[in-house]
């Protein structure tokens, strides 16, 4: 086979069956997962510990202070290592509170859309016929919509606050976790010890507690991470269309609006903000994804 | 072609319920959203006037008559008229609808034209230097907030290196940027795509059967790899072209775009029911015809879903 190989083809290209192991094993990162983990773990810290941690309080305005360009010796004597905005305000404290909003209603949404989203698709495994039919109909005419008006439609009618911003962002991401519980519970129902306990006159309730979540728990798991992610980039999106929650709470969405108007002579103010925003979401759905190789090598493709 | 026709004719029938879906939301979200008609009146209006206008907009009549007059009136294609505007939804929709369909054409386009190459090329270099860096960009593209990236963009690229406009509609270079952002998720999902595609095909036994017969290089990528490997990107493609309408809203927004995205969010803010339903109305009957057209063209790609 060897002499049929174009010179200048790289030898791992022909010969796939030999490579594929290796990449299969490399795949498998848990070390990365830890990082990731670490990484969120941190910002938990910063979060909780935001009193603590920041230089100054963050909606403490100055109005000598304003627009300072980052510094160890502001003019009020202060250090602003990320600057201060067109409130005076200091940026560094403003993202370290800011964390609160993001991971809070981030973790939140994700619980409201993990719970939902896993009934959801377990009971449309479980019923098939009609309710399942309804179920991932809806499915589909969530998809089919531009859900960022709809979140923003349902906000700008009841008010930006914690709850509706949770629910909303929750909402918007049960159809993964739905999609994916229904698949593996139709393969799941029709396996052996799932049929027996059935014959053995085991409850609809026990089989799914006992014998299907803990075999679908994986999957939660890695979506509930990818949906974290996303969560947490909606919540910045609303927050920056403005109807997050509301000043003088800091958030980072919120910031990166708020320092639009200053971009050519402040940079700083949305720039430190959505900074740390982007590298929280790339690490956290990076996360998810060395989960799913870990975790549940089947999900890859879903 | 037997199973080919139910199968779209099935698919047709779902598209019709989730327009449906989609529009009954939306009804019952605007008119939650409380009496449009105090912000129409100057506030020293009389009790009279403010009911005559209730009545022309047909907001006197019981929640459920008006959503059957709603549906009647969607089937015939009248959205009703802007409150805002004074004049027919749909005309108005019809005025920002060139902008927000050359923005969201130059961003699939744009996207599409960069990155599959990118990925064809990481696929046969794979693990080398330049996969690497382009997978790594990629994965910056697929998980970075979409308002952010506008900002950045505007900043470095238009404030700072003055190479483009930031903000508004014109020429070519006013395009790019906006372009830029709200391609740069699907640009990032189809290169990472089509890389794991090709490879996934590079692996299989009539490639190496083509190899072995001592078919080109070229040859083997033009017509065995990509043909197959078009399928999967084929679908993320149709499912991606759904996304950057949603994009467009933030994208839209961030760059002052005249699009139908953006008069969506202002519309959402005057509380204009008919603009804010026509909007998202097209929007989703968009998605659905794409998605329809890509099931299309899977049945040419792929005839074993014809079959089944």
């Amino acid at each position: 086979m060897a002499s049929s190989i174009p010179a200048s083809a790289p030898a791992d290209v022909v010969l796939p069956a030999a490579a594929m192991p290796a990449r299969a094993r490399r795949r498998r990162r848990p070390w990365l997962v830890l990082l990731g983990v670490g990484f969120v773990g941190v910002l938990v810290l910063v979060a909780a510990a935001a009193p603590l941690l920041a230089p100054q309080d963050p909606i403490r305005q100055s109005l000598r202070g304003r627009l300072a360009a980052p510094t160890w010796v502001g003019s009020d004597g202060r250090a602003h290592a990320l600057g201060t905005d067109h409130l005076g305000r200091d940026v560094l404290s403003r993202v370290i509170y800011g964390s609160r909003v993001s991971l809070v209603i981030g973790f939140a949404a994700v619980l409201v859309g993990g719970v939902l989203g896993s009934t959801a698709g377990l009971v449309a495994g479980f019923s098939r016929g009609r309710l399942d039919g309804i179920i991932m109909t809806l499915a589909d005419a969530q998809l089919a919509f531009p859900f960022i008006l709809l979140a923003i439609g349902i906000i700008a009618v009841l008010g930006p606050s914690f709850p509706t911003l949770v629910v909303v962002i929750g909402l918007s991401g049960w159809v993964s976790y739905a999609r994916i519980l229904r698949s593996q519970v139709l393969v799941l129902r029709s396996r052996e010890f799932v049929e027996s306990i059935h014959a053995l006159g085991g409850s609809l309730a026990r089989i799914v507690l006992r014998h299907v979540l803990p075999n679908v728990l994986s999957s939660i798991v890695v979506i509930a991470t990818l949906e974290l992610a996303r969560a947490i980039v909606l919540e910045a999106t609303i927050s920056f269309l403005g109807l997050g929650i509301q000043p003088p709470t800091p958030s980072w969405g919120g910031m990166v609006q708020e320092g639009r108007e200053y971009l050519d002579s402040a940079w700083w103010i949305s720039t430190f903000p959505g900074i740390v925003l982007m590298m929280t979401s790339i690490v956290v759905s990076r996360t998810g994804d060395w989960l799913r190789d870990v975790l549940d090598p089947t999900l890859r493709g879903e | 072609m037997r199973g080919f026709i139910p199968f779209l004719g099935h698919r047709l029938l779902r598209a019709l319920i989730a327009l449906w879906l989609v529009s009954t939301v939306v009804f019952v979200v605007m008119r939650l959203s409380g009496d449009p008609v105090p912000l129409l009146l100057p506030p020293d209006a009389p009790h009279s006037e403010i009911m005559r206008v209730r009545r022309e907009l047909g907001l006197d009549k019981p929640l459920p008559a008006q959503y059957v007059i709603f549906l009647a009136n969607l089937a015939r294609g009248d959205f009703g008229r802007s409150i805002h505007f004074r004049e027919p939804a749909f005309d108005v929709v019809r005025g920002y609808l060139a902008a927000t369909l050359e923005l969201g054409l130059s961003a699939f386009f744009l996207a599409a034209v960069v990155a599959v190459p990118i990925g064809l090329f990481s696929a046969m270099r794979r693990n080398t230097l330049v996969d690497h860096a382009a997978m790594g960009l990629a994965l910056v593209g697929q998980s970075a907030p979409t308002f952010f990236l506008g900002i950045l963009f505007i900043l470095l690229l238009s404030l700072k290196a003055d190479l483009f406009p930031t903000s508004g509609r014109g020429d070519w270079r006013n395009l790019v940027l906006p372009a830029l952002t709200l391609g740069a998720f699907t640009m990032a999902s189809i290169a990472r795509l089509t890389r794991s595609a090709v490879l996934e095909v590079l692996g299989a036994d009539y490639i190496r059967t083509a190899r072995a017969k001592g078919v080109s290089e070229v040859w083997v990528v033009a017509k065995h790899t990509l043909k197959n490997a078009a399928i999967p990107i084929v679908t993320i493609t149709g499912l991606q072209f759904g996304t950057l309408l949603g994009g467009a809203v933030v994208t839209e927004t961030v760059f002052s775009w005249p699009g139908i995205g953006r008069l969506a969010v202002q519309s959402i803010y005057n509380r204009d029911y008919a603009v804010v339903q026509c909007t998202v109305f097209l929007a989703a009957l968009m998605f659905v015809v794409i998605n329809f057209f890509v099931d299309l063209i899977y049945g040419v790609l792929d005839p074993r879903i014809r079959a089944g």
